[in-house]
């Protein structure tokens, strides 16, 4: 038995400690999100962030993550309460299967909380992990883009103080 | 015919006078057949006429049903948009069932870009006939004339403001009536949801981590199953320690017939533990059998072929003044699903349902049917989308698989999902390809001449037949694989987009077509219009420089089809393409045109492509396609197809091959077979659509594949002054011939 916390609750989990993290989350608490890909680190279907980190949850055992917070795309927002990522990602219809979507938003997701402004180049840089097979490359970008430029709107509306 | 039929209804339909909305445009609206011996109602209405097969409108709402699939193209969207629009109701108000082979109707297979223009006109039709129907229907309730009444969210509306609400107005079998011929269609000016952008309806739990893939079904009590592949093709499993394995925890089961081997445990992860060592535990006997890959043209041109003329116009032999001969060639290569391929299957009271993303429920039921042994109606077999396929991947495969595991554990739900490995080495792959061209000049340097031939396995084996899936094929008293066969024309297989759009005096066209597989094959997007028209439109560039004439102007003086010159035209005025103009130095133009098929989409692409001299590395900078796929029902949808049909078509185009030894498959993975990742992606992709009201639904979903791929080339071939002719045009290829 083990304690993780996911997406801000703490769960048990009864796995064997080389288990990756991302049969834990897809069997263990049936989250959707982290998608089975390669299994080898190579495609980037199943990122989360850890600690901030975006992280392959498919070669990263359990054992590692000991005292860790994990989030997945779950733990960002619902359809109706959308986090900006995820409004920017509708918004742009940045999706054709979308099978390798969460991973993509998952790592753009830790980028952008590092970099809340980051060149088209930086963006670049950081999704060549991923791979996306259907060619939906240029929406994603401009979905990053537009989920910077979201995150930026929601900070300046905090800060004044009107909430919505 | 089965239900009971008014005349009253039949009357209605058949005038086509009864409704409000009447008006007359030239050409009519050409959803409609042309005249013939025994005319059909349109898409695929002909095969299933019946109204409430496509529209129903009952207590829990308006639901359309289509048979074919939700790919990641959009189309359940797109068919909702249709349905909203020819019944006058809110796109919320209807809902839309894809294939199940216990709901919908049989519509074959989601592929050849047919599913607008099969199943799109099948509901744009039915729904017009179903509004028809609720209008005559209102018209005796409220004893008003037809003409009178209008219909307005899911209502009819008489004069004096009455209102019968849809609903109300369907009563028992009322819509189980067969389609009439010609239905009496909005005018596309009225629309107010086809022809605009509507955000698609599976993209909010893709983003949210809702369950949106067969990878996520969690049924009741459900088990994991992993495969054990043999390490290549033919390999026989000679010894397997099973008992060892099925002590490991969590093990349920090993299921062993022939040399199908697959392991069952309670979860996810113990189910892959044990895959493993069962891996570790089996012995193989390996047959040495594959081609020489390094010799690829020369294989496929040598293997024994059936050869016949496809096209023939004027006198081939005739030759004019300057003569060109090319060959082009092309690797296997793979679909490359993100997700590797999924199913789950539960025998349940004698009937096997199978959850899977294959691109044809019903086809995929025959064969699993086939394998089982049992009659089709003990085998339920229902779509749940996957990872995108681009053709026939997995996915039927592991149907399969599914169905022969979960026939060991009656009750249970069984999920199997590939591993990468097995995905990379045992989808069937797109076809090597060889083609020969020669054309010559008049003294105008306008084509004289045209001689072309291509060398292709079949485009298909797609299950039908049981022997196409693997568990088939590898069981204990197998099925045999079924004889390939050509595709017929006017689509074609390994011919499609081999006869030129162009008009050309003198043509000849040989189709080679070859029956042996030593590597197993099958449909991939495009089919041979991949390599067809990677080869025609490269050749239309190296001729266009033989005339010393601009490559657009070039395509312009042999083409005659208004549509495709306008489409032609546009690209290259979106492109900014001017005549003799010189790209900035280590940068080259690029322009290719084909429409998908010869009866599809059409699709221009113009691009710039930069090339580092040092290195060879080869990237898009910035691409401009103009497509018409006749009437839009999703711009945005149809301008998200075509984006990635470019991406995708690069990285085919730019960096991708099957390797295999004698014995084995060796791109295995994303390092043995590289594809695009975000350093090559383009600045900019322009996608100008050229919008056909009223003209019948032409597929788009491939459109781009071709042409991408030439366009790119020519580029490539006017940035460096070197003409490559076998794919993938890697940076080492390229590197070669700019030392050469």
């Amino acid at each position: 038995m083990m304690t993780l916390k996911i997406n801000g609750h703490d769960h048990e989990i009864d796995a064997d400690p080389d288990t990756p993290l991302l049969y834990v989350l897809r069997d263990d608490l049936k989250l959707n999100a982290a998608k089975f890909g390669c299994g080898l680190g190579q495609c980037g279907a199943c990122t989360v962030i850890v600690d901030g980190r975006a992280v392959l949850s498919c070669v990263t055992p359990l054992v590692l993550l000991k005292d860790k917070e994990v989030t997945t795309l779950e733990g960002l927002g619902t359809v109706d309460k959308p986090a900006p990522i995820q409004r920017a990602f509708m918004e742009e219809q940045a999706a054709q299967c979308g099978y390798c979507i969460a991973g993509m938003m998952m790592r753009a997701q830790a980028l952008l909380q590092r970099n809340p402004k980051p060149t088209d180049a930086q963006i670049r840089e950081e999704l060549q992990t991923n791979l996306c097979r259907c060619g939906t490359h240029m929406r994603i970008l401009r979905a990053v883009h537009r989920a910077a430029h979201l995150m930026d709107t929601a900070e300046l509306t905090n800060e004044k103080g009107s909430p919505r | 015919m089965n239900g009971p039929i008014h005349p009253d209804r039949r009357q209605v339909l058949a005038s086509g006078g009864a409704l409000i909305v009447s008006f007359a445009l030239p050409g009519a609206f050409a959803q409609e057949q042309g005249a013939s011996a025994a005319p059909k109602p349109p898409g695929s209405l002909a095969k299933s006429p019946y109204l409430d097969a496509w529209i129903r409108i009952d207590a829990s709402g308006i639901t359309a049903f289509t048979g074919k699939v939700e790919l990641g193209q959009g189309f359940k969207t797109a068919f909702q948009q249709i349905a909203a629009e020819e019944l006058d109701v809110p796109f919320e108000a209807v809902k839309v069932v894809t294939a199940d082979t216990s709901r919908t109707s049989n519509e074959g297979y989601t592929a050849g870009s047919h599913s607008m223009q099969d199943s799109g006109t099948a509901i744009l039709n039915a729904a017009a006939q179903v509004r028809a129907l609720l209008i005559a229907e209102a018209a005796r309730r409220f004893d008003v004339p037809a003409e009178n009444l209008r219909t307005e969210s899911g209502a009819v509306i008489a004069p004096d403001g009455r209102r019968l609400s849809y609903g109300d107005l369907v009563a028992g079998d009322m819509l189980h009536v067969e389609a009439q011929v010609k239905s009496n269609l909005k005018n596309p000016a009225s629309y107010k949801v086809m022809g605009h952008p509507v955000p698609r309806v599976d993209i909010p739990a893709k983003v949210t981590g809702g369950a949106a893939y067969v990878q996520d079904m969690r049924l009741p009590g459900m088990l994991h199953a992993r495969l054990v592949r043999p390490p290549s093709y033919g390999a026989q499993l000679t010894e397997c320690d099973a008992a060892s394995v099925e002590k490991l925890p969590g093990v349920v089961k090993v299921v062993r017939s022939g040399n199908f081997l697959a392991v069952v445990a309670q979860k996810e992860f113990q189910a892959i533990k044990a895959m493993r060592a069962l891996s570790a535990a089996a012995k193989w006997k390996e047959t040495a059998q594959l081609p020489n890959q390094h010799d690829l043209p020369h294989v496929v041109t040598s293997l024994p072929s059936r050869d016949s003329v496809i096209f023939e116009v004027g006198d081939p032999a005739e030759t004019g003044k300057k003569t060109l001969e090319a060959s082009y060639t092309r690797p296997y290569q793979s679909h490359g699903s993100i997700g590797p391929s999924c199913a789950v299957a539960q025998l349940s009271g004698g009937v096997m349902t199978v959850w899977t993303h294959t691109q044809g429920v019903y086809p995929d039921r025959a064969g699993i049917a086939e394998m089982l042994r049992v009659p089709p109606a003990n085998v339920h077999l229902i779509h749940v989308e996957g990872s995108g396929c681009y053709g026939h991947n997995g996915a039927d495969d592991a149907a399969a698989d599914a169905a022969l595991i979960a026939r060991e554990l009656p009750g249970k739900p069984v999920r199997v999902q590939w591993m990468r490995e097995q995905e990379h080495g045992w989808e069937p792959y797109g076809p090597a390809m060889v083609t020969r061209l020669k054309a010559s000049l008049d003294d105008s340097g306008a084509i004289a001449s045209w001689n072309f031939e291509v060398w292709s396995n079949t485009h298909s084996m797609r299950p039908g037949g049981g022997g196409c899936m693997l568990a088939a094929q590898l069981m204990a008293d197998p099925l045999a694989v079924p004889p390939a066969k050509p595709l017929p024309l006017p689509e074609g297989g390994g011919d499609r987009n081999a006869i030129p759009i162009y008009k050309f005096p003198n043509a000849h066209i040989v189709h080679h077509f070859i029956p042996s597989m030593p590597v197993r094959i099958s449909a991939m997007r495009g089919l041979g219009a991949y390599h067809n028209v990677f080869s025609i439109e490269s050749f239309m560039n190296e001729l266009a420089e033989l005339a010393g004439a601009d490559p657009v102007e070039f395509r312009l003086k042999h083409l005659d089809d208004p549509r495709a010159r306008e489409v032609v035209e546009k690209a290259a005025k979106e492109f900014g393409w001017q005549k003799g103009q010189k790209a900035p130095e280590g940068r080259g133009y690029g322009f290719a045109f084909a429409r998908y098929k010869n009866l599809a989409a059409y699709c221009a692409i113009a691009s710039e492509v930069e090339v580092d001299r040092e290195t060879g590395r080869p990237r898009l900078v910035r691409a401009v396609a103009a497509v018409d796929s006749g009437q839009v029902v999703n711009p945005d949808g149809l301008a998200n197809q075509v984006e990635g049909a470019i991406v995708q078509s690069t990285s085919w185009t730019l960096y991708e091959a099957v390797t295999f030894d004698q014995t084995r498959i060796t791109s295995i993975d994303w390092q043995t077979y590289p594809i695009l990742r975000f350093d090559a992606v383009p600045d900019k992709i322009d996608v100008h659509i050229i919008n056909r009201p009223g003209l019948p639904f032409l597929g788009s979903g491939e459109t781009g594949q071709g042409p991408a791929a030439a366009s790119v080339a020519n580029a490539i071939a006017d940035a460096t002054g070197k003409r490559l002719r076998d794919l993938p045009l890697t940076r080492k290829r390229i590197k070669d011939a700019i030392d050469a």
